[in-house]
């Protein structure tokens, strides 16, 4: 393939925009031909969707689709994970029947990896699968799943040998969500909310056509997940859109950011809401406490260079040096972060700290906050997982001694 | 270290005469190499990654920046390029016996006097105050209060009325030393107009070239924990892969990272002369202080017994640390100056 210059791709998608973009379109009319066309996804396979684009021009395309205001393919959720994943190691069949959707915006797609007995130890599994006839039968619970109430398909590891070593024994499989041996139930959390579910598999069936990857390799396709996910897969960051929004496309699309943000609208409150912490203290008079000043000056003091420190590490990635440490480090900063937040709101808020709901200061915000922030130093990856892996790949430290090798069978489990 | 001047005068030759890094922040014009705060904060985290004893941060941090910063076009010409070379060691006395570091709280009384003025009071805690040729001392004049009537002024050590006392310091990779100016004849170095403000840039300065001088001692501290987690064997295993360790040394490597950042950052703001940089300075002084310090403790645990002993250099570090620590302001003087720089230019 010859190169392609910047100015050769954007002059190609305003053209393509000027024939092509309607605001009154459907949002499935609309992503048709972004699939068609390869417009949505660029950066993939010419044969899949895409346009064989370097990803370093895919903001380019962004850029020329954000200045006509025109909506990018449907991206929310695990959809792009399910999408990767299925580019990588999925079978021509299994691409050609689920990408397509994906890209629309038909499909919506879940996760079934943690479960109540392995969460931090993933690998660990115990949902089985068995090859009955020309079905795969899965018993088992997984937990913690995002959007399972409203997806089509679910991305399942699940135990397929259990006298091969723990990580050997696992297969990865696509499974309709939507049949009658799958009840998923909603989890509601400690602080009132249900933004995921758990889900039971009894009997649930799985077409053998639908295993990614071979039997055995359910751990490498997981990590091929697991990997996007850390990247957060070709996130698109919101460009502002030129022009003034008025379509029939655009009333579908808020609809759909609606329903798919809902559930996590307690997420910035989890992280502990330092932008809060000035003006609080202003509104209460707690700035006038010196103890609280102090306390409030160490929490701004980490809570910057927790920022600059990523700044650090996007400028090594930006200028192609290898990333030092910092890349490492963001999310057990980020813990720290949210756990600072947390004390301070209440040194700030005070008795009113006893209160929820409207009742509680800034129309309940603060109490989610002291009830939210638990999640962080949990959520992908706890903080004591994240110690590990700092431990050991950027400090280069020993692992330590282990106990769960040999046959699965055999092994410890919950 | 072990000698009275607390340096070895071939090593500062070295870095003087081969090296130009007393004169690295020094225009090119004043004998300096035209460079500015980002490099000196560069050399200040190397020197401070090596713990080198040396005058350098009186010389070149505190003296030259309050004479870059206060000094006449006439006095920075006469008084810079020896600075610069390293053939004049020159040091800034602020704080007083009462150990504060707000100049508001400075008692040296400066009294006009015939070609100049009389100097007395007593400063103290005055970094390698016992071996500078040039004192460059913090006065008010008579009858004035607070932050007004504040100036700086320079005399040479063997002035009549200048007495020195060598402190007994508990770190000893900083000299300090108390002053005594009995009627001591000085001259005023730059107006009476700015005085304040220049002491306040000098020692705003002076924290960030610190801060960055901390998280090099830090970062060699990390290194050295790591280091020996790797090599020790307890209960036949070698310690770093125990978790009780592991998580340490991650949780102490993300501290460091953190303080290197706000270092750095200063470093850059103070460099492009940030209004921010006093309330950066004074967040990078207070998080280096905390992670020094921290790093410090935590590396000795982890060397255990033997962390203890003096022939384990550790406890250099410690000290250099714990002198850091006050040295300039505690953190929570800080913490405290940072609340309101910021709050002050929210308004």
């Amino acid at each position: 393939m010859s190169k392609i210059s910047e100015a050769e791709v954007r002059a190609e998608v305003r053209e393509w925009l000027a024939a092509n973009w309607d605001p009154d379109l459907s949002l499935v009319e609309w992503r048709s031909k972004l699939a068609d066309s390869g417009w949505g996804m660029p950066q993939w396979p010419r044969e899949w969707y895409g346009r064989d684009l370097p990803h370093g021009l895919v903001r380019a395309v962004e850029e020329e689709f954000a200045n006509v205001g025109a909506i990018g393919a449907a991206k929310s959720g695990v959809r792009l994970l399910a999408a990767a994943t299925l580019l990588e190691h999925g079978s021509d069949l299994q691409k050609k029947k689920l990408l397509r959707r994906i890209l629309t915006g038909e499909d919506t797609w879940c996760q079934f990896f943690s479960e109540p007995g392995s969460g931090s130890d993933l690998a660990g599994a115990t949902t089985r699968a068995d090859l009955k006839g020309d079905f795969w039968i899965v018993n088992g619970q997984k937990v913690w799943t995002t959007s399972a109430h409203h997806a089509d398909h679910g991305l399942l590891l699940a135990r397929t040998d259990w006298d091969a070593p723990k990580h050997e024994g696992l297969s990865y499989f696509v499974i309709d969500v939507k049949q009658p041996g799958v009840d998923v139930q909603p989890l509601k959390q400690m602080n009132g909310h249900a933004s995921f579910n758990q889900v039971f598999f009894t009997d649930a069936k799985v077409p053998q056509e639908n295993l990614v990857g071979r039997v055995g390799d359910g751990w490498k396709v997981a990590m091929t997940t697991l990997a996007h996910e850390r990247r957060g897969v070709d996130a698109m960051s919101a460009l502002p859109r030129s022009g003034s929004p008025k379509g029939r496309i655009y009333i579908e699309e808020r609809a759909e950011t609606e329903k798919a943000n809902q559930p996590y609208k307690w997420y910035p409150q989890r992280a502990g809401r330092v932008d809060l912490i000035i003006d609080r203290a202003k509104e209460t008079g707690a700035n006038k406490d010196p103890y609280v000043r102090q306390e409030i000056a160490k929490l701004l003091i980490l809570a910057k260079s927790a920022d600059w420190t990523a700044r650090r590490a996007r400028a090594a990635q930006q200028q192609g040096r290898p990333q030092g440490p910092e890349g490492s480090l963001g999310k057990l900063a980020g813990s720290h972060v949210a756990r600072a937040c947390s004390r301070v709101h209440t040194l700030i808020t005070g008795t009113d700290a006893m209160l929820t709901g409207t009742e509680s200061p800034r129309d309940g915000i603060i109490a989610e906050i002291l009830v939210s922030v638990p999640a962080v130093s949990i959520a992908g990856g706890t903080d004591e997982i994240q110690r590990n892996i700092i431990a050991e790949r950027v400090l280069d430290l020993p692992k330590e001694p282990r106990f769960d090798t040999g046959p699965f069978r055999d092994v410890r489990k919950n | 270290m072990a000698t009275a001047e607390g340096y070895d005068p071939a090593v500062w030759r070295q870095l003087s005469e081969d090296m130009a890094l007393p004169g690295i922040h020094i225009p090119e014009q004043y004998g300096g190499a035209g460079f500015g705060m980002a490099e000196l904060c560069i050399v200040a985290e190397e020197l401070g990654r090596a713990l080198l004893c040396a005058p350098y941060f009186s010389t070149a941090v505190l003296a030259a920046n309050a004479i870059m910063n206060s000094g006449t076009e006439a006095q920075k010409s006469a008084l810079l390029p020896d600075v610069a070379k390293g053939a004049q060691l020159a040091t800034l006395a602020i704080t007083e016996p009462d150990g504060n570091w707000d100049p508001a709280s400075i008692q040296l009384v400066a009294t006009p006097e015939a070609d100049g003025y009389r100097l007395d009071g007593v400063k103290s805690y005055v970094v390698d105050g016992n071996i500078a040729d040039l004192l460059i001392v913090a006065a008010r004049v008579p009858n004035t209060v607070g932050r007004d009537g504040l100036a700086l002024f320079t005399l040479g050590p063997k002035t009549g009325g200048v007495e020195r006392h060598p402190l007994e310091s508990m770190d000893p990779t900083r000299k300090i030393a108390r002053i005594d100016f009995r009627g001591a004849h000085a001259n005023l170095l730059g107006s009476l107009d700015d005085g304040a403000n220049a002491i306040l840039r000098t020692l705003d300065q002076a924290a960030i070239a610190l801060a960055n001088e901390m998280v090099g001692g830090a970062q060699m501290l990390l290194e050295s924990a790591v280091d020996y987690a790797k090599l020790r064997v307890q209960f036949g295993r070698t310690i770093g892969s125990f978790q009780a360790i592991k998580h340490k040394l991650a949780d102490m490597l993300l501290d460091v990272e953190l303080a290197k950042s706000a270092a750095y950052y200063a470093a850059q703001a103070a460099a492009v002369n940030d209004p921010e940089g006093p309330a950066l300075a004074s967040l990078a002084k207070a998080s280096a202080s905390e992670t020094y310090l921290h790093t410090a403790i935590e590396c000795i645990q982890i060397h255990g017994g033997i962390g203890f002993t003096w022939d384990n250099d550790t406890h250099l570090w410690f000290k250099r640390a714990k002198s850091s620590e006050v040295f300039l302001g505690l953190p929570s003087y800080h913490r405290e100056l940072l609340m309101q720089r910021w709050s002050l230019s929210d308004e």
